[in-house]
């Protein structure tokens, strides 16, 4: 356990203040069970996303940027981004400014037209929620908070295609022992085995969900999300464990989807890793947000004693 | 190899559907075979993608297979192309383990994972051609919003 991360900036990002909002209050309960705390960026903006990030890859940098220099006028030297999709982008702001001239110029214009401090590469590291346990807490930190052991519950941790991706914004990755792997990512079944979890080897856990297909191809998004599901119940799992709101919400709502439209019913669950952890901490379903989620879950928290 | 690279990408599905189907005991009595199977619908997977680009297929191999080639060939200049790396990856993964021991009682249910992975490799290029015609497969909407705002502009 390290002292480092115990108190560092939150930026939630859009899709927890929405659809992902089980999210941020499982995030925010479980750092408050665990004696962690979160300071929110003030006044913080949308990350550039997918949107801006196609349309203009240098105003994407500049709006992730500006996240940042909140977090060091704040005075914080980390922030922490539960969202892979902000995660991704403010990793690839920072890379983008260290290595990148005409990102520093587009970053140093628009940050003096706005009126606010300019962004310089390497003030502020960005860490996902993942990093943020298991450094603040690690597993054997969370093996002696645990009340409700995960004892019994088959997992398969699905990590998603930004966390990971791609490698080269990501450069603590990949560093040996202790790391996390862009390959094989393992944090969360780290910490979810600390639990008590027994994690299934899952072999779509950083396949794509569909996410960007949703509202162009609905139906591609539907097959691949049916796809991750059925291969995690070919697995064992009676859960997913998830680490990201956008690939959340459509593993949820195409799991309805693909009921409605392809006849495909499905049993797995679909819950957050911290919503998980925070039960195995004795919190309770309501206070995890499980009421939140689109997916019902009730029979399996029952039926594994973790409300 | 040759038939299989003749086969489309709903034939390849196809064939995957089988696999996952299939009894325990079928899959276990031509498990060798069926692993070198499963890795070359992966290859006609990313070869469709590499003719629908224009591209010839290659037939060299990155770590001793042709399929990590093929991958790496059709990531080239579309970076978000390196959403599927891992499931190809897992696709030589599977096929090791059961070519490596293929008496392990575990056999079938590797295949049967290896299919699911081929499956999603092939839904996610489909996908991808799906929407090749409006851009990148990040945010596809792109050159579609661009020629929504053309006629706009000229008004």
């Amino acid at each position: 356990m390290s002292g480092k991360y115990k108190k560092v900036a939150y930026y939630p990002g859009c899709a927890l203040e929405g659809t992902g909002h089980a999210y941020n209050r499982s995030t925010k309960e479980l750092g408050k069970a665990l004696g962690l705390e979160l300071a929110e960026l003030k006044n913080w903006n949308c990350c550039g996303a997918m949107e801006v990030k196609n349309v203009d890859p240098k105003l994407q940098t500049y709006l992730s940027a500006r996240n940042l220099s909140i977090a060091e006028d704040m005075g914080f030297e980390t922030v922490m981004a539960p969202c892979n999709g902000c995660y991704h982008n403010l990793k690839k702001a920072e890379y983008d400014l260290e290595h990148d001239q005409a990102s520093r110029e587009v970053n140093a214009r628009l940050s003096e037209k706005a009126g606010h401090n300019t962004y310089a590469a390497g003030k502020v590291e960005t860490i996902h929620a993942l990093d943020w346990i298991k450094e603040a807490i690690g597993e054997e930190g969370l093996k002696v908070r645990v009340k409700n052991s995960l004892k019994g519950l088959k997992v398969a941790n699905y990590y998603g295609c930004m966390y990971t991706r791609p490698r080269h914004i990501f450069p603590e990755k990949d560093q040996g022992p202790g790391s996390e792997s862009t390959s094989k990512p393992h944090f969360m079944d780290d910490l979810l085995a600390a639990a008590g979890a027994e994690n299934v080897d899952y072999p779509l856990k950083t396949a794509c969900c569909g996410g960007a297909h949703t509202l162009s191809d609905s139906d591609t998004s539907t097959k691949l999300v049916l796809n991750l599901l059925t291969t995690a119940e070919a697995c064992g799992a009676d859960v997913i464990a998830t680490e990201c709101p956008t690939c959340h919400t459509g593993l949820e709502m195409h799991q309805v989807r693909a009921e409605k439209v392809l006849g495909r019913k499905t049993s797995v669950k679909i819950l957050y890793f911290t919503q998980l952890l925070g039960m195995a901490l004795g919190l309770s379903p309501r206070k995890v947000g499980v009421h939140e989620n689109m997916s019902d879950s009730s029979d399996l928290i029952r039926a594994k004693r973790l409300a | 190899m040759a038939e299989v690279r003749t086969r489309s990408l709903d034939e390849a599905s196809a064939r995957l559907d089988e696999v996952v189907a299939a009894p325990d005991a079928e899959l276990v009595a031509a498990a060798s075979g069926l692993a070198n199977e499963l890795l070359a619908l992966g290859e006609a997977t990313l070869e469709t993608w590499l003719i629908a680009r224009g591209e010839t297929p290659t037939d060299r191999t990155v770590e001793g297979f042709r399929l990590l080639a093929l991958h790496r060939q059709g990531a080239r200049g579309e970076p978000s192309f390196n959403a599927c790396r891992e499931t190809c990856r897992e696709l030589v993964y599977h096929h090791n383990l059961v070519r490596l021991d293929p008496g392990n009682p575990e056999t079938a249910r590797r295949l049967r994972l290896g299919a699911m992975v081929g499956k999603h490799l092939a839904l996610f290029i489909g996908g991808k051609l799906e929407v090749a015609g409006l851009g990148e497969f990040c945010c596809s909407s792109r050159p579609l919003r661009q020629s929504e705002a053309q006629p706009a502009e000229t008004m």
